[in-house]
């Protein structure tokens, strides 16, 4: 089948699915954006983590057939996301992450520590950031389904007690950090966000 | 995994025809469970026939004052919704027990009743198991039991049911509607799932072919004051190791009414209709909770290593009717 579906704000098709593919199969592998992890494959450890239609969901229980014509958001997309979110919309008309940009994404902080990006066009969102910044990524393979799912966290309640941040990310795994540089980051994310409003 | 066919349907008629009686086919909700086990084999569809366009996707106030509940309704939707919330709290508090947020904003309310069993034999296909090819033999009773049935198993499988929010809606008497080739149908939940018998792998009584439409919750006002608590193996996103749904109402330190249904016990959420026979009219104290779940558990045959869920489930049953004895006399 041809599937149609839009990824981090982008209409994008792919041909020759197989309509029993998993969205991640397809995410990785036909859009060459390994940014969502391949790990567990039944839905225990949150690492393909994706927003489809806005809501957090495990991309490896998805069947390709599932996702045409729906909205999928990837790591790869979230900065983008994330600044449309704070500016109200898609102002500029020329929103959302190519599949180029995306497949080149890579955060390329000036000082390396701060993750202010450099010359690269990608800003990255405060949940990353606050990521860097609370050093909580160690391996790093559960980090982009943290993202997307801390991300979303944040975007419902701006100031989640622990036991929310507890709650939310309960569905990601994280075999290195033992979570408490997860939560860290978290509070950062929410504390930088009340502040800066 | 097999190739298979992927269709979306709009329609009731419409998908109750394409699915048919294929033997093949499945109607596919989140597709959180059907995936999982078509991934490990378990499944083998030739056609999925995506239900979640379908307009079942409302939660409605019934003209009696209970509650409809659309099938292709969301997991996540469910435990959000204020009528619930207000009127069945141990269904809402149910629904966030299990799985992560990621699933529950997948999954549907079909496809939670229909959810297969977690027994680690059942998913492995290098391993005989009853439910899964009948006939073969159930490798759990002389292995791997922990998280198996007390109540109402058999020699031929001793599986528990996962649903956590079966056991809520099977506390309050909640009726499965669905819909065949031949018009619709209703099932009450206390029917819905078979005894085991010889027959593990028949698990529900929907006749072949059913599409489930829905859930109706009748009017219960004793469900207002209700909980739902989840032992499991560590503080979130595990399965039940066992659960308890309870309402209950207490005037003057007596019992008027109370509700209670047992999770991971048994191949079905276990309605505990002799522990409710015996609390109503007496006294809502811990010893009376005590002898209600012991008399309910009379029943129990454990296995060398699931006993410890006749204990679990008597303390569960006296901390959580304790509790709801606080909260009404508040
Ligand atoms: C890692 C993990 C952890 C989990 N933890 C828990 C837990 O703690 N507690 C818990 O209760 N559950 C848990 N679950 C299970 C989860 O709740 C179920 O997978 C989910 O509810 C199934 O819903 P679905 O819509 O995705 O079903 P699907 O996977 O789409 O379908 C399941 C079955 O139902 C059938 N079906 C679906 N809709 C209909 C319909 N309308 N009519 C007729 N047939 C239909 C399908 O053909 C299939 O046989 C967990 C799952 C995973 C993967
Ligand atoms: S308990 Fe049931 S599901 Fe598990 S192996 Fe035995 S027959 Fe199969
Ligand atoms: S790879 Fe999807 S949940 Fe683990
Ligand atoms: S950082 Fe390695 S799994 Fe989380």
């Amino acid at each position: 089948m041809r599937l149609t579906f839009t990824v981090n704000g982008r209409q994008q098709e792919a041909d020759d699915v197989w309509e029993g593919e998993s969205l991640l199969y397809v995410l990785r592998e036909r859009m060459g954006l390994p940014g969502s992890k391949n790990a567990c494959e039944q839905g225990e450890c949150g690492s393909c983590t994706v927003r489809l239609d806005g809501v957090p969901v495990c991309a490896c229980l998805v069947a390709a057939g599932q996702v045409q014509d729906r909205e999928v958001v990837t790591v790869e997309g979230l900065a983008d996301y994330a600044r449309q979110r704070a500016e109200g919309g898609c102002g500029t008309g020329a929103c959302g992450t190519s599949l180029d940009d995306a497949k080149r994404w890579q955060s390329k902080p000036a000082d390396g520590r701060t993750g202010e990006a450099g010359a690269f066009p990608q800003q990255l969102s405060a949940i990353q950031r606050a990521f860097i910044d609370a050093g909580a990524v160690q391996c790093g393979f559960c980090t982009p389904g943290l993202l997307v799912a801390a991300d979303e966290l944040l975007e419902r309640n701006a100031s989640p007690s622990d036991e929310d941040i507890r709650e939310a990310l309960s569905g990601n795994l994280c075999r290195c950090t033992g979570y408490e540089k997860i939560l860290d980051a978290v509070r950062l994310a929410a504390a930088r966000t009340e502040e800066a409003v | 995994m097999r190739e298979f066919g992927y269709q979306r349907v709009f329609d009731v008629p419409g998908a109750v025809a394409l699915l048919g009686t294929d033997p093949e086919a499945r109607f596919l909700g989140g597709g959180t469970n059907l995936v999982d086990l078509m991934k490990a084999g378990v499944e083998r569809p030739a056609l999925l026939v995506d239900v979640t366009e379908l307009p079942l996707g409302r939660i409605e106030a019934t003209a009696d004052g209970g509650l409809r509940i659309g099938a292709t309704v969301t997991n996540s939707d469910l435990a959000a919704d204020p009528q619930v919330r207000r009127h069945y709290p141990a269904l809402a508090q149910a629904v966030l027990a299990g799985a992560s947020g990621q699933l529950r904003n997948m999954a549907t309310i079909g496809g939670n009743l229909l959810q297969r069993t977690r027994c680690g034999y059942f998913a492995d296909l290098t391993k005989p198991c009853n439910k899964r090819v009948p006939g073969s033999g159930c490798p759990a009773i002389e292995g791997e039991h922990h998280n198996h049935a007390i109540l109402g198993a058999s020699e031929h499988c001793v599986a528990v049911h996962p649903s956590d929010m079966g056991v809520a809606l099977t506390a309050f008497d909640a009726v499965v509607s669905y819909e065949t080739a031949d018009g619709p149908g209703e099932l009450p939940l206390a029917e819905f799932y078979l005894p085991v018998g010889d027959t593990p792998h028949l698990e529900t009584a929907l006749p072949s072919g059913a599409l489930i439409t829905g859930i109706t919750l009748p009017p219960n006002p004793v469900a207002a004051v209700s909980r739902y608590r989840k032992v499991r193996e560590r503080a979130s996103y595990a399965f039940a190791i066992g659960s308890i749904a309870a309402a209950l109402d207490v005037r003057d330190g007596l019992v008027r009414e109370v509700r209670l249904a047992f999770g991971a016990v048994a191949s079905r959420p276990w309605r505990a209709r002799e522990a409710e026979r015996l609390l109503t009219g007496g006294p809502a104290s811990a010893e009376a909770f005590a002898a209600a779940a012991d008399a309910e558990l009379a029943a129990a045959e454990t296995l060398p290593h699931n006993a410890y869920k006749v204990t679990l489930m008597r303390n569960l049953v006296v901390a959580v009717l304790t509790e709801l004895t606080e909260e009404a006399t508040r």
